[in-house]
């Protein structure tokens, strides 16, 4: 950016406000954080991480195309990340965990092919578009600059609907999640909450590449509540606290992006991983601190 | 990029050639160009590597660290270009130390997916640290080079980095054959071929290091991003025709291959497409393929069977995880 920062926060922010592409992205990027963080959350928990990094690669070609033919890159994203998450809650496994790192071999393989396939298209419809290449940098690897108001609005009623519908399924989806066998027995519709669950990981993912960028997906929709999971046990607090951290991440992200010649990708990873380590540390130390207390009692028992 | 764009010159006048007279007229005039000689001496060398590596990579269920090597390839791309260095020693000393680490701290003991994703997303950010520092402060910096980082340039491949390319890859085979026969044991059964005295400890990381070292190598030719369509998707058809593991590893060896002559071809042919697209695409279909061909056997046998169970899709590549 061309201005400075004075160190006076109060006068930063208020340089910060005036910029109008600079208020779009913190509405966006806020708007962005909280569904990541909550959809997130219960997408580690159900491990489908590979999933949804796979959700995001699938929007980088649908952005690509949309700028290619000339509409705007929102209908791209969600139009082929909600295309990518049918077809995903369609196949037989319906993405659980079974098509995880290290998983069986032909699978994983199979999405990678997928995923390779995609960027490879992506990367077809921006040569096909000339004179692309900083938007090109921009798809792939998100952008502060460039959320226009009615991708604000857009990304707005997709993340209210999803935290809807999200709040509707909740309570069954995290039945089905612990234990979908005991879900099914008493009468939890275990496929189609999942494949709800799906389509709501398709927006999210959808919306968050629009910020991060399709390949820094994970640094919103798992960082955060990979943190969270780590801190906390309770599914009610978990979700708050990945929100939390979801949204802090981005408007610290995007306000040293803003004073800072880097990208916000780099800054945005960089932050949600530090917090990540930061309650990986936590988490351990408590640990350790309780095997230590423990075998302090039994000791003086 | 001068060189690419002269490709593109190259290959645009040069269609009516390959598409009015007769198809071996063409296919002679391509085979005269300079830059289709050098796509096609590294790619080929490339292609081979990649598919036979891959193979093993998919028996192994390491694919997730193919996508992690994807990630550190450009990275280390950008790190060397951003210190001024050649961009294959970023290339190579990045893949190459993280897959030894990779396989010093987990082996096949996989850590936790979301771990492994936080870091790597990470990573790529650092990624793109780098490419602005290159961007911005470098003198000669342009935004081309991160794109062939990304997504390939082929046709852009200098005579001797093609002959470079080629002879590491050549090295990297040989190192393959030579640890095949265990490798292939420590991957089926780790633990009887531990008790047979194979060095199942030592092979896992030299094994990700070759890995390391193919990627590195595949990212020249196709682009780091776009890896998984020469090291996934030929082996992933292989396991499909074929259960005889070294008939399969071969066969992926020659999908590869082929992936990459027809993909030249093609972009050749029709020069709005870019290689790395064609190739991806080629190797995707040749995927989808056999995986149509061998759900009609795989349907048939099963009702040979079991006349009259509908039974369940069988997993496959059992023998990876067994």
């Amino acid at each position: 950016m061309t201005t400075g920062l004075t160190w006076n926060l109060i006068e930063d922010a208020h340089q910060l406000f005036s910029y109008h592409f600079m208020v779009n992205a913190l509405r966006a990027g806020t708007i962005v954080a909280v569904v990541s963080g909550a959809i997130g959350y219960f997408m580690v928990l159900r491990r489908q991480s590979f999933v949804g990094h796979t959700l995001a690669v699938i929007g980088f070609p649908g952005a690509a195309g949309a700028t290619w033919l000339g509409v705007s890159t929102g209908i791209g994203y969600y139009g082929f990340c909600l295309a990518g998450a049918l077809v995903v809650a369609s196949l037989p496994g319906g993405g659980r965990a079974d098509v995880g790192p290290g998983g069986h071999g032909e699978e994983s393989a199979v999405v990678g092919t997928v995923q390779g396939f995609a960027l490879a298209c992506g990367f077809l419809f921006v040569s096909l578009y000339k004179g692309f290449l900083s938007g090109l940098n921009n798809l792939l690897f998100g952008t502060i600059t460039g959320v226009a108001d009615h991708q604000v609005t857009i990304l707005l009623i997709a993340g209210v609907t999803c935290l809807l519908v999200l709040a509707v399924i909740a309570r069954p989806l995290l039945f089905a999640t612990v234990d979908p066998d005991v879900a099914r027995a008493a009468g939890v519709p275990v496929r189609l909450v999942s494949a709800a669950f799906l389509i709501l990981l398709g927006v999210a993912a959808a919306g968050t590449s629009q910020i991060t960028g399709s390949l820094l997906v994970f640094a919103l929709l798992v960082a955060p509540a990979a943190a969270a999971s780590r801190l906390t046990a309770r599914p009610g607090l978990g979700v708050t606290l990945s929100i939390a951290i979801a949204v802090a991440v981005t408007w610290v992200g995007e306000g040293i992006a803003f004073f800072s010649p880097y990208p916000i990708g780099f800054w945005v990873t960089t932050l949600a991983f530090a917090v990540f380590l930061a309650a990986a540390g936590c988490r351990a130390g408590a640990d350790w601190l309780a095997r230590r207390v423990s075998l302090d009692v039994r000791t003086a028992a | 990029m001068s060189s690419a764009d002269a490709s593109i010159l190259a290959r645009a006048t040069s269609i009516d050639h390959a598409l009015g007279a007769n198809p071996i007229d063409g296919l002679a005039h391509m085979l005269s160009l300079q830059f289709i000689q050098h796509a096609l001496v590294a790619g080929t060398s490339i292609a081979l590597l990649s598919g036979l590596v891959g193979y093993f990579v998919v028996l192994r269920g390491q694919v997730f660290a193919g996508d992690a090597m994807s990630h550190v390839a450009y990275t280390g791309a950008l790190a060397a270009l951003a210190a001024g260095v050649d961009l294959r020693v970023g290339l190579f000393a990045a893949t190459v130390i993280v897959g030894l680490a990779l396989g010093l701290l987990g082996g096949r003991s996989t850590a936790d997916d979301v771990v492994i994703g936080t870091t790597f997303a990470w990573v790529l950010g650092l990624g793109v640290f780098f490419l602005a520092l290159y961007t911005t402060h470098s003198a000669t910096g342009n935004s081309t080079a991160n794109v062939n980082v990304l997504f390939g340039s082929i046709f852009g491949i200098s005579s001797s980095d093609a002959r470079t390319a080629a002879w590491i890859a050549v090295g990297l085979i040989a190192l393959l054959l030579l640890i095949g026969r265990p490798l292939l044991f420590a991957s089926l059964d780790p633990a009887v071929a531990r008790a047979r005295g194979v060095p199942v400890r030592l092979l896992g990381p030299l094994f990700l290091a070759i890995v390391g070292a193919t990627a590195a190598e595949a990212s020249q030719a196709i682009g780091a991003l776009l890896l998984f369509g020469l090291v996934a998707a030929p082996p992933a058809a292989a396991q499909r025709l074929t259960d005889r593991p070294w008939a399969g590893f071969v066969l992926s060896g020659i999908l590869a291959v082929a992936s990459m002559w027809i993909g030249i071809s093609l972009a050749y042919a029709v020069p709005t497409l870019p290689a790395s697209f064609t190739i991806m695409a080629t190797s995707t279909a040749i995927y989808a393929g056999a995986a149509l061909i061998t759900v009609g056997r795989r349907r048939g046998e099963r009702r040979r069977s079991h006349p009259d169970v509908s039974a369940p899709e069988q997993p496959q590549g059992q023998a990876a995880t067994s």
